[in-house]
């Protein structure tokens, strides 16, 4: 399953990242290189294996429906690159 | 210069008056200045360590003090503590402040531990050698031209190279163990869920723990007792009792069945690792434990696993690094999707935007079947051969890292060679159970070589006797 330069392209879009053309012929090479190590996996049959998504079993936790206390909105607020007194700042979205 | 080997001697001697917190405190600071070099620390608490401890020494003399009074702790900076720097060594959160402690940390202040400091790791804990930080490498204090090994790096050396009594890392695949290998220390990785994860800074949510490295496994034993528990902030936080681990050190000889599997002691492994450890497991049997040959088949695929289901993980958990709400934001955008993509581009290092780039490819709709859901699969069957092996043995015992302590530089340029130096320890945060390291010997060129203990989950209790055991009877006695 050889990666293309074009397919990395597509990634680093979906991640929201940027890279130079060097970077980008470094990532194909390298992402090559390990997949080829993953491909490894195939060796094995696991047709008849249930996936398994986390050590300790991983079954939703719930809670009563009742309202707790929140971060109070000066702390979530406080490490805002931009902000006014209530809300963060964006670039116009519309 | 410490008048004290373990941390609960100290406690005695601050009580007895035999020691001056405040003095010990200073002590600790100036060995941190003193060896500013070897780039352990990203913040230090000066003043409010030396505040504290008046504070706690005052609490000893009216005898009304916590279990870890005036211990001196530096933590990995991915642990959130209240008003102070959280950057998880990255550009990304460098002028970050915490608005919240992390549980593990605020167990321990609440037993009025004294909080020194911040050390240095990989960005987001993504390396097995602390080269990956936006603060710079951490240098290892055996031999300042090799690496700590990571991610803890800075933690493991702030306990090895004595600025701090114990220290907090984080373990997702190795980062506890192998720092702890490198630097001659003992460095514990609980079972998952073990230690509440709140407050940790996220990198792979089902395999992450948090830990203590030590001098000695009293006081493992004693931090991993105050900082387990259930924790209502993390669903994923276990209620399953939490030992008295400090108290129950003690065992007969021979009394745990010890298990050896031979696909841990293959090619790769340096000769000299392995003749240490086999004197180790000679001198166990002398003393009448039964060692038993096991076979966990499924090793050979763990690294591959390990590293899709770690990456597809980072990829998601790190999605919230936008530049909107906390965090570094690009100075030059001209759209919204433009200031998510700069401030990601320009904030986040090499490591970590490449296991981004891997985890959502592995994500991605086409691959997600043959890459993350294999994966998942083979976790499955790396779980079953744990299960299978712990209904013969107590314990399994292999080597911590193939080699010791490796040179800067020396794989920064290939990616899946780094990958492949966390091949002993990836398997126990796949199966999510404990695992411990300890210092056994020194190779010819005098660094340091480390021994692993696993046990099945929750079973902290055996891995810390039989670490105790080898550290009384084979290590201190050799």
């Amino acid at each position: 399953m050889a990666v293309t330069k074009k397919d990395v392209e597509y990634i680093a879009e979906l991640a929201r990242l940027k890279f130079s053309e060097d970077e980008f012929e470094m990532f194909t090479r390298q992402f090559n290189q390990i997949l080829e190590y993953m491909d490894k996996l195939n060796e094995l049959d696991t047709s008849n294996v249930e996936p398994l998504s986390h050590p300790t079993g991983g079954s939703n936790v719930f809670r009563e429906d009742i309202v707790e206390k929140s971060v109070p909105r000066e702390a979530a607020l406080k490490n805002a690159p931009k902000r006014n007194e209530e809300f963060f700042k964006v670039h116009k979205v519309i | 210069m410490k008048n004290y080997s373990t941390i609960n001697e100290k406690i005695q001697k601050l009580r007895a008056g035999e020691i001056s917190l405040k003095s010990n405190v200073e002590e600790f600071l100036l060995k941190i200045s003193q060896n500013q070099k070897l780039n352990a620390f990203n913040f230090v608490f000066e003043e409010e360590a030396l505040k504290n401890a008046e504070i706690v020494q005052e609490k000893i003399k009216n005898g009304n003090f916590g279990k870890a009074a005036g211990v001196v702790v530096a933590i990995k900076d991915v642990l959130s503590l209240k008003d102070h720097p959280l950057t998880c060594s990255s550009n990304i959160l460098k002028n970050f402040e915490a608005i919240y402690t992390a549980t593990a940390v605020q167990k321990l202040i609440d037993e009025d531990a004294i909080i020194i400091g911040k050390t240095n790791c990989d960005e987001f804990a993504m390396g097995s050698s602390n080269e990956n930080s936006a603060f710079g490498n951490v240098l290892n204090p055996v031999d300042n031209q090799r690496v700590p090994g990571g991610s803890s790096g800075g933690s493991a050396v702030a306990v090895a190279a004595e600025l701090c009594d114990v220290s907090l890392g984080t373990d997702t695949g190795g980062s506890i163990r192998q720092p702890a290998a490198f630097c001659g220390i003992y460095g514990l990785k609980p079972t998952y869920g073990r230690v509440s994860r709140f407050g940790l800074t996220a990198f792979a949510s089902s395999f992450d723990s948090i830990g203590p490295f030590t001098n000695n496994v009293e006081d493992a034993a004693s931090i991993l007792e105050i900082i387990s528990g259930y924790d209502k902030n993390d669903s994923t936080s276990s209620k399953t009792a939490v030992p008295a681990y400090s108290e129950v050190l003690k065992l007969k000889p021979g009394s745990l069945k010890i298990g050896i599997a031979e696909e841990y002691f293959g090619q790769g492994l340096s000769p000299e690792i392995k003749e240490q450890i086999f004197l180790i497991i000679e001198k166990l049997k002398l003393a009448g434990f039964e060692i038993k040959e096991i076979h966990l088949p499924h090793s050979e695929y763990t690294i591959a696993a390990y590293y899709i289901l770690t990456t597809a993980e980072a990829s998601s958990n790190l999605a919230r690094y936008d530049g909107a709400r906390y965090g570094y934001r690009s100075k030059t955008f001209s759209s919204l999707s433009e200031m998510y993509t700069n401030s990601r581009t320009e904030g986040f290092g090499k490591e970590v935007k490449r296991r981004i780039m891997l985890g959502t490819y592995v994500l991605s709709s086409g691959y997600y079947d043959a890459y993350y859901r294999k994966a998942q699969k083979v976790r499955r069957l790396i779980k079953n051969d744990f299960d299978e092996v712990f209904k013969t043995v107590d314990l399994i015992l292999t080597p911590t890292s193939p080699t010791t302590a490796f040179k800067l530089g020396e794989k920064s340029d290939n990616p899946l060679e780094m990958y492949l130096s966390d091949i002993y320890t990836t398997s126990a945060n796949l199966a999510g159970i404990p695992g411990i390291n300890i210092p056994i010997a020194k190779d010819s060129a005098g660094l340091p070589i480390g021994m692993q203990l696993m046990a099945n989950l929750f079973e902290e209790e055996k891995l810390l006797q039989l670490s105790y055991f080898i550290q009384n009877e084979l290590i201190r006695k050799s």
